[in-house]
């Protein structure tokens, strides 16, 4: 692939609000999914002959069932809260990712087709019929969202964008206009049960290289094991755990948490990934058979609980979906909550005095922490509101003497997304990726600057891979950002277990 | 009885049918519509009472748009505020004898009227002038805001400037609302005002004034933070589960 032939954006002394630039991103389009990308998910290979119809009754079907669709699509009053909170507007200053223009993709052509208003007077409320034209605009920028929901937090209705994203992305993919990226990693996961096609035999030899790998520096076997029935927790994680850094190290600190804390585990080869891509192209039907593997391997596997790794949108489906797809649960321990995070399992055990750290292992970095959209926005950890923020947090201080936040309006719940996630962590989307960074670096830069920060923490396998690949457009190093569990992992006090 | 005063009437019932049917019908659309997922904006309330509270602090305090744009709020609640007073004011319009509280509302609505007019030009400068609000702006948005401050304007005129016969108009709303029509006073400035509420009533559940119902039908905001506590199924997601173990 040739270099970027674009700039990245410049750090300054705040956010910026840029001016208006109308087409600045009209050129941003993921690859278009072909045949055999489509087809295993049930939708038509390309685009099909009489689109236009099929897309308007796909429309109405989904009014239908989303009551969030049909009153987001009704409510919006262009007030303007939203047009200056998405990233990707902050980065790239093209008016069609502010989220209301966003939003005014789909909601021209709703109205044109299910309102009075639009029906009959429809240049005075900006309705529009689908052209060509518009439904590439509908290409182009509803993959310019990555359904972070931090329009959502400042809208007085709530109108959450993502909701509109996906219903325009399951629209397309029922005319045959799907995303490349997501929908072949669908169809990987239906067949292999991760998105990387990993197999059985190879994540078996994968996690035995990892076990030894731990041993010969710890001097402690601590086991990473797979397809064990009658185990007690079953883990999910995303599968770029088992070989992306700095995700691999994360992994090895639940490993050692679970081995510190006695608890027998497993992971699963046929449900061997936490994310959930279905989400992103917004497809209840393909969400409902990715949960249904999990909900197979723990019934297969005997085990009493379900633990995720540390992912975004994984937590999200999995906190807030996962009961509703693939529940009820009634048959693990009702001790615990299904499922749980695996920074919710570290945490419990810090509260509990059950692991030790030695916290100087860390001195040699001062961390911020990077609040991940849908662990923020979607999710909650915890028995409290925001405990989301201050479990992982809260680990993080457990076991490094060095931390800083970030300015508040860049974490908690107005946190920016690292550019990359809902389905847009790919190469032919890498010029957005960069720019939708911007807000993220200018608020590392800050507390580089003023604290001395060297680390970025984060509990999300998209934010890490996002991260490491733009880090160094902004000049920062690549290696900046860390899991969470990985400085558990350093710091944590081992104890061989017979 | 005048053609004028029959027209008034005619126009003033078919609007409350029309807004009245209409937005029950919308409410009744949102209610009937299935929230397949749990998808409250976290951090959200974990109790149905939190959620209310949640609401109310949306509907009464502008919360989100309060962190959002200390503009935009200032004006919209200088707006909805006042809007709500000069409602209230215009209630012994339609009763007789007069609550006591509505009395003790009067005075207030009398300067609400102004704030109401200074909330609608803030929200109108900026849609023109901020560069980002006038690029998402349709022509109705403007009209909207017209239509708004027509309605602010000719009451303000008919209470200092050209005042009508206000004890006729009482018995005219009296009338309609006990289907015994009184003569309507022909000043022209005072049927402008009744036809632009008219107008305004035509127009409510046609337009993105829905957002009044809407807010509380929103799942981001009317949803509790409980989806691992208890199972939330749509009946035609429920249909998904047919055939699995």
């Amino acid at each position: 692939m040739a270099g970027p032939a674009f700039q990245t954006p410049a750090l300054k002394d705040d956010i910026a609000i840029p001016a208006v630039a109308e087409g600045a991103m009209g050129h941003s389009k993921p690859f278009i999914a072909q045949p055999e990308h489509q087809e295993p998910l049930g939708f038509p290979g390309q685009l099909v002959e009489g689109w236009h119809d099929k897309a308007i009754t796909k429309l109405g079907d989904l009014l239908g069932k989303s009551r969030a669709l049909r009153v987001f699509l009704d409510s919006c009053v262009k007030c303007g809260a939203c047009t200056d909170k998405c990233h990707y507007f902050l980065g790239t200053g093209d008016p069609k990712n502010m989220p209301v223009a966003r939003q005014d993709l789909l909601r021209g052509v709703y109205r044109r087709h299910f309102t009075v208003a639009g029906k009959l007077f429809p240049k005075l409320v900006g309705a529009k019929d689908l052209t060509k034209e518009l439904l590439d605009d509908w290409y182009s920028y509803y993959h310019q969202c990555s359904q972070c929901r931090r329009c959502s937090v400042f809208c007085p209705y709530g109108i959450d964008t993502a909701e509109i994203s996906m219903a325009a992305r399951e629209i397309m993919d029922h005319i045959g206009m799907g995303q490349k990226y997501s929908n072949e990693i669908i169809a990987k996961v239906h067949k292999f049960g991760n998105n990387l096609g990993l197999q059985e035999k190879a994540l078996k030899a994968t996690l035995a290289g990892l076990e030894d790998d731990i041993e010969d520096e710890t001097g402690v076997r601590v086991r990473i094991p797979v397809n064990e029935k009658g185990a007690e927790v079953l883990l999910v994680t995303p599968s770029a755990d088992f070989f992306a850094s700095p995700h691999i190290e994360g992994l090895i600190g639940y490993a050692k948490v679970f081995h510190q804390a006695g608890i027998s585990w497993t992971v699963s080869s046929f449900a061997s990934e936490a994310a959930n891509f279905a989400m992103f192209i917004g497809s209840y039907e393909q969400m409902h058979k990715i949960a249904g593997r999990i909900r197979q391997a723990a019934m297969d596997l005997g085990v009493k609980r379900i633990v995720f790794g540390e992912c975004g949108h994984a937590w999200r489906v999995a906190y807030s979906f996962l009961n509703t797809l693939a529940g009820p649960w009634d048959f693990l321990d009702p001790r615990y909550p299904v499922p749980q995070h695996i920074c919710e399992v570290t945490y419990d055990l810090i509260q509990k005095g059950v692991l030790e750290f030695d916290k100087s292992k860390n001195d040699d970095m001062t961390l911020t922490f990077h609040d991940s959209c849908n662990v923020a926005r979607a999710s909650r950890m915890g028995d409290m509101p925001g405990g989301q923020f201050h479990i992982p947090r809260a680990i993080i201080k457990a076991c490094c003497n060095n931390f800083v936040d970030m300015r508040p309006d860049a974490i908690g719940e107005k946190t920016f997304c690292c550019g990359g996630g809902g389905g847009l962590l790919t190469d032919d989307l890498i010029e957005l990726r960069v720019k939708g960074a911007m807000p993220r670096m200018q608020a590392l830069k800050e507390v580089v600057d003023s604290d001395g920060v060297t680390h970025m923490a984060a509990i999300c396998a998209i934010c890490k891979s996002q991260f490491s690949k733009v880090l160094p457009t902004y000049g920062f190093d690549m290696e900046m950002v860390v899991s969470v569990h990985q400085l558990v992992s350093k710091a944590i006090k081992l104890t061989p277990k017979s | 009885m005048g053609a004028l005063t029959i027209t008034y009437a005619i126009l003033f019932y078919a609007a409350a049918a029309v807004f009245g049917l209409g937005v029950a019908y919308r409410v009744w659309l949102y209610a009937r519509t299935p929230a397949p997922l749990k998808i409250p904006t976290t951090p959200a309330p974990l109790t149905k009472s939190g959620v209310a509270l949640r609401l109310a602090r949306e509907v009464c305090l502008f919360e989100s748009l309060f962190k959002a744009n200390k503009w935009i709020w200032i004006f919209a609640v200088m707006f909805h505020a006042a809007l709500l007073l000069v409602i209230l004011r215009h209630i012994r319009y339609f009763q007789e004898p007069v609550w006591f509280w509505v009395k003790l509302v009067q005075p207030f609505g009398l300067y609400a009227a102004f704030a109401m007019l200074a909330g609608l030009l803030g929200l109108w400068a900026r849609r023109i002038v901020v560069e980002r609000i006038r690029y998402i702006s349709n022509p109705s948005d403007h009209l909207m805001l017209a239509l708004l401050f027509g309605i602010a304007a000719s009451g303000v005129a008919l209470k200092y400037g050209a005042r009508t016969d206000i004890v006729a108009v009482k018995a005219f709303m009296l009338g309609l609302m006990r289907l015994d029509l009184q003569p309507l006073p022909a000043d022209p400035l005072l049927l402008v005002h009744l036809a632009l509420v008219i107008a305004l009533m035509i127009v409510f559940p046609f337009s993105k004034l829905l957002h009044a119902p809407g807010v509380f039908f929103s799942p981001t905001r009317n949803q509790t933070d409980t989806p691992r506590e208890r199972r939330h199924l749509a009946p035609w997601a429920a249909a998904l589960d047919a055939g699995r173990k």
